[in-house]
């Protein structure tokens, strides 16, 4: 075998690793995701964040704008914040605006949704490192079977 | 007694192997690089050990996928949820089986042929010839088939998991008719390319250590017999299988556990 043909061959293997792992970037990894490039982080607190998970998407109306960086209590009132790191794409959420910690579907992963508030003279956009003051908890599903038994002994 | 005795012995001499194969690997790479000696070296090698392994890692993986395409529809169709078919495939060949199977492939395929070549080398005295001729086997002989090793197995197990989840793109959706677009879709939301494909590279990257210098050393250091080879070529396989599934847990529970 001379070795010219080795050399051909070679570079056979290596074009055909190249296209294994194009195919990988493009086809089957996600690239567009919304926290690739620049992000600023917004913070919330919560009574309860249920089975939120650090990486899990925060979205407005179903679009993915950002992830949860970071979940840990805060060390005087014992309340979980959330940190997420949204995309600087959109850096016009309102002040006003609200989370809450949301399921996809009946057995998917949590989520955070962001609902965009009103727009008047008095009302600042979120900067870096603003805490979004209106929050909603997870649903707990024993919680509410309690409610619904409670509610029940009343009738 | 004689168990402590025999432990003692075994701890020592298991020591003196990784302390032999570790001076072994240093002295085969570590000096004055020369890359136009090595060049031509590490290219034949690479023809060697990664293009003649390349048809048995895309036919292994095409036929892995397949089945993971249709063991993974049989059991998520009874729950409704065919369209996480795609991350199922996509995860397990790029996380677990890419790199776990093509480095059990690699030590049976090219492992083995290394160790048989470089025993033989070592019994027919040509080490010993290429020492006489002041030409150091170690980097003439063993050191471009440690690069070879260890560029063309990451690229097999690439190779691997994109056929891979061809193959189940092909028995899900092209046979069993999940939906195409919620194949790629779903797939894509839950394929992180940091966390698990270059994870995955990872793994690749330290199993090909580990199996190519397992396969150099134990040809290194074969009894230049007939039988001496043989158990050396055995040992090869068996210890290399045996690193990369131990080594895949502790990895395994370091990066996703």
């Amino acid at each position: 075998m001379n070795s010219r043909k080795i050399e051909l061959m070679v570079g056979v293997f290596m074009a055909v690793a190249i296209a294994a792992l194009v195919f990988l970037a493009m086809q089957v990894a996600n690239n567009t995701d919304a926290t690739r490039g620049a992000t600023y982080t917004l913070s919330a607190k919560f009574d309860n964040i249920g089975g939120l998970k650090v990486r899990s998407p925060v979205k407005v109306g179903g679009v993915v704008i950002g992830r949860v960086s970071r979940i840990y209590l805060d060390a005087e009132y014992l309340e979980p914040v959330v940190e997420m790191r949204i995309s600087v794409d959109y850096n016009r959420l309102p002040e006003t605006s609200s989370v809450s910690i949301l399921t996809s579907g009946l057995l998917g992963e949590q989520y955070v949704g962001l609902e965009p508030g009103f727009v008047d003279d008095f009302v600042e956009m979120l900067q870096d490192g603003d805490y979004i003051v209106n929050t909603n908890s997870a649903l707990v599903l024993e919680n509410l079977i309690g409610q619904f038994l409670f509610s029940q002994g009343n009738d | 007694m004689q168990f402590f005795v025999n432990l003692g012995r075994d701890t020592l001499n298991w020591l003196r192997g990784v302390g032999g194969a570790s001076i072994m690997l240093f002295q085969a790479l570590v000096g004055k690089p020369q890359p136009l000696k090595m060049f031509p070296l590490v290219m034949r090698q690479l023809y060697v050990v990664g293009v003649q392994s390349m048809l048995i890692i895309l036919i292994s993986g095409l036929f892995i996928g397949m089945v993971l395409g249709l063991q993974g529809y049989t059991i998520l169709v009874d729950f409704g949820a065919e369209q996480a078919l795609g991350p199922m495939v996509a995860l397990s060949l790029l996380r677990e089986l890419g790199p776990v199977v093509t480095a059990l492939l690699f030590a049976g395929r090219a492992g083995s042929a290394l160790t048989a070549e470089i025993g033989l080398m070592r019994a027919t005295e040509q080490l010993s010839s290429l020492e006489m001729m002041a030409v150091d086997p170690l980097r003439r002989v063993v050191a471009p088939r440690f690069w070879a090793g260890f560029i063309s197995m990451p690229l097999l197990a690439f190779m691997f998991s994109a056929v891979g989840i061809y193959g189940g793109y092909f028995v899900g959706v092209q046979w069993l008719g999940v939906d195409e677009g919620a194949f790629w879709s779903v797939m894509q939301s839950s394929v992180d390319w940091q966390h698990d494909v270059m994870n995955g590279f990872i793994k690749s990257v330290v199993f090909a250590v580990v199996v190519t210098w397992i396969a150099l050393y134990k040809g290194y250091t074969a009894a230049p017999t007939s039988p001496g080879i043989s158990a050396a070529t055995t040992q090869t396989v068996v210890y290399s299988s045996l690193a990369v599934l131990g080594l895949d847990f502790v990895l395994t529970a370091l990066m996703f556990g």
